[in-house]
C-alpha cells in the first residue's frame, strides 16, 4: 500500500508523511485542507517502523509556508515535511515549534475571554524542565502539550 | 525614581516573555511591570500617604467598569480618582451594562474610551483585561479578572509588606490557605521574586501551591518548603500571609471542616513569633482569622486594606503620566 502511494509520485507539491495515524486528520484540519482546491491524496494506517501506524498526505502543486507547517509540529512533532519539484525532493523541512501559536489552539479554561467572547486564540510556548507547556496569552493558564485541544 | 520606558518585551506569568504595543500604559498582570516600575509605584504611594489630596487628575474622566460587583476595590478605586481631583463615570455591576444585552467587550471598551481618559476593569472571565488593553486606544487597569490576576492588590500587599518590614529584600514569607486558586499569593510570589525571598507555603493536601509556581520559584533560586500544619510554623517569619479557604473548593464537605479549624489564626499562636512579625490577608475574612487576634499589634490587614487608596492613586496616576 505505502509502495503504491509513493508510486503515486507528485510531480510538485508537498508530502507530509510520518504523521502518527490518529493525528492525521488534526493535521488536515490545521492546514485547512479540506478547503483546499488541489488535488490531495491522504494515506492512513499504513504500517510505520517508526510511529507504529502512519498516515500520509501528498498535496499538489501547492507549497506552504514555514510558519504554516510549524503549526504541524505542535501536534505530530516527528511528522516529515518533503516539497517536491519534478518529481524530485527539493527540500526536506525540519519541524520547529514556534513560539507563539495563534488560532489553531482552543484554550482548555472555560472561563477564559476566548472561549465566551470572539477573540482570536494565542498561546505562548513554554519549556518547564523539559516539557512543553503552551501558556494562554490571556487567561495566562498552561497546558501540557499533549493535552492541547485543536480548534 | 528611575521611570522605564513601557518596554517591547514584558514577563507574563510564569516565566514567558510576551509582546505588548509600544504605546500601552496599561497595567494587566503584575509580571508586566518591572522592579523599578513596582518599587516606583511604592515609592509614590508613599508619596499620596503623606498628602493624599491633589488635583493632579483635574479635568481628567476615569471610568470604573465593573462586569461583576466588586464594592471593596470600587470604592478604592473611585477614592483615589476623586482625591485627585478627576470624575468617575461607570457601572457598577453587569446588570446595568450593555454588556448584558449582548454587547461584546471589544464594543464597550470603544464605546467607553470615546468618554474616558482611562478605564478601570473588572470581569468575571479570565483574560478580558490582557484583551480589552489590546483593543482599547485609552489605558486599562485590570481590577481583577476572574481568578487570574489582580495587580493592584499585589501592590498593596507589597507596600504593606515594605511598610512594616522597611524592606522588601529577604524577608522570610508565609502563605496560608487555598494556595491552589487564591490568586493573590500567586501574584505576590512573582511580584517577590525580584527580592530574594524565602518562602513557606501551608496548606492542606487539596489546596497545595500548583507545581508551575513551584517550577517558577526553583527557576529564580527562591526557597521553599512545604507543610501542613499552621500552628509553630511560622515562627521564623516576617510576614505571615492568610488566605481564605473557601468551601466551595472542596469535594468532601467533611474535609473542609476539619481543614477550616486547622487554618485558623488565633492570637495565642503569635506568641512565640518574631517582633516584626505582621499578619496580612486580602479581605474579606471569614474564619481563618480569630476576632482575638484583631487587637494584637501583628495584625495588619486593617491597615493593608487602607494602603489599597494609596496606591491606587499611584497606579492611577502612573497609566496618565505623559
Ligand atoms: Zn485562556
Amino acid at each position: 500500500m505505502e509502495k503504491e502511494l509513493k508510486v503515486a509520485a507528485l510531480r510538485n507539491g508537498t508530502v507530509i508523511d510520518h504523521i502518527p495515524a490518529d493525528k492525521l486528520y488534526k493535521v488536515v484540519s490545521i492546514l485547512h485542507l479540506d478547503n483546499c482546491e488541489q488535488q490531495i491524496t491522504i494515506g492512513n494506517n499504513l504500517d510505520s517502523a517508526k510511529v507504529g501506524k502512519k498516515g500520509i498526505i501528498k498535496i499538489s502543486e501547492r507549497a506552504f509556508a514555514e510558519d504554516e507547517t510549524n503549526k504541524i509540529a505542535l501536534i505530530a512533532p516527528f511528522a516529515k515535511i518533503n516539497i517536491i519539484r519534478d518529481y524530485q525532493v527539493v527540500e526536506k523541512r525540519p519541524l520547529t515549534l514556534p513560539e507563539e501559536i495563534k488560532e489553531i489552539v482552543q484554550c482548555a479554561n472555560p472561563n477564559c475571554i476566548t472561549n465566551n467572547q470572539p477573540v482570536t486564540t494565542r498561546f505562548h510556548v513554554m519549556n518547564n524542565e523539559g516539557e512543553i507547556m503552551l501558556k494562554c496569552h490571556y487567561c495566562e493558564r498552561e497546558v501540557k502539550r499533549d493535552e492541547v485541544k485543536i480548534r | 525614581m528611575k521611570k522605564s520606558k513601557p518596554g517591547l518585551y514584558a514577563p507574563l506569568g510564569v516565566g514567558a516573555f510576551m509582546l505588548i504595543p509600544m504605546s500601552n500604559n496599561n497595567l494587566v498582570s503584575i509580571a508586566d511591570y518591572s522592579k523599578e516600575e513596582i518599587l516606583a509605584i511604592l515609592d509614590s504611594a508613599a508619596d499620596f500617604e503623606t498628602n493624599p489630596n491633589r488635583k493632579t487628575l483635574d479635568g481628567k474622566v476615569i471610568a470604573t467598569l465593573f462586569f461583576e460587583p466588586s464594592t471593596r476595590t470600587r470604592l478604592s478605586f473611585e477614592t483615589a480618582v476623586i482625591r485627585l481631583g478627576g470624575s468617575i463615570i461607570g457601572f457598577s455591576d453587569a446588570a446595568t451594562s450593555s454588556s448584558s444585552k449582548g454587547e461584546t467587550l471589544n464594543d464597550t471598551i470603544h464605546m467607553v474610551s470615546c468618554y474616558a481618559d482611562a478605564i478601570v476593569m473588572r470581569h468575571p472571565l479570565e483574560g478580558a483585561a490582557r484583551y480589552a488593553s489590546e483593543v482599547s486606544p485609552v489605558p486599562i487597569i485590570n481590577a481583577g479578572d476572574g481568578a487570574n490576576q489582580h495587580p493592584s492588590q499585589t501592590l498593596l500587599d507589597l507596600y504593606s509588606i515594605l511598610k512594616t518590614q522597611g524592606t522588601l529584600e529577604n524577608l522570610t514569607i508565609s502563605l496560608v490557605g487555598d494556595l491552589k486558586y487564591g490568586r493573590t499569593v500567586h501574584s505576590l510570589i512573582m511580584a517577590m521574586s525580584h527580592f530574594h525571598p524565602t518562602f513557606k507555603f501551608i496548606a492542606p493536601d487539596e489546596l497545595k501551591m500548583p507545581d508551575e509556581y513551584k517550577v517558577f520559584c526553583k527557576k529564580n533560586n527562591i526557597p521553599f518548603t512545604e507543610v501542613f500544619e499552621l500552628a509553630d510554623n511560622f515562627n521564623d517569619s516576617d510576614i505571615l500571609y492568610m488566605t481564605r479557604v473557601q468551601k466551595e473548593r472542596f469535594q468532601d464537605l467533611m474535609e473542609y471542616e476539619r481543614v477550616k479549624n486547622v487554618y485558623t489564626l488565633k492570637n495565642s499562636m503569635l506568641e512565640n513569633t518574631k517582633p516584626n512579625l505582621r499578619v496580612l490577608h486580602p479581605l474579606p475574612r471569614v474564619t481563618e482569622i480569630d476576632p482575638d487576634v484583631d487587637s494584637n499589634e501583628k495584625a495588619y490587614y486593617f491597615k493593608q486594606a487602607q494602603n489599597g487608596l494609596y496606591v491606587r492613586q499611584a497606579i492611577v496616576s502612573k497609566v496618565l503620566a505623559p
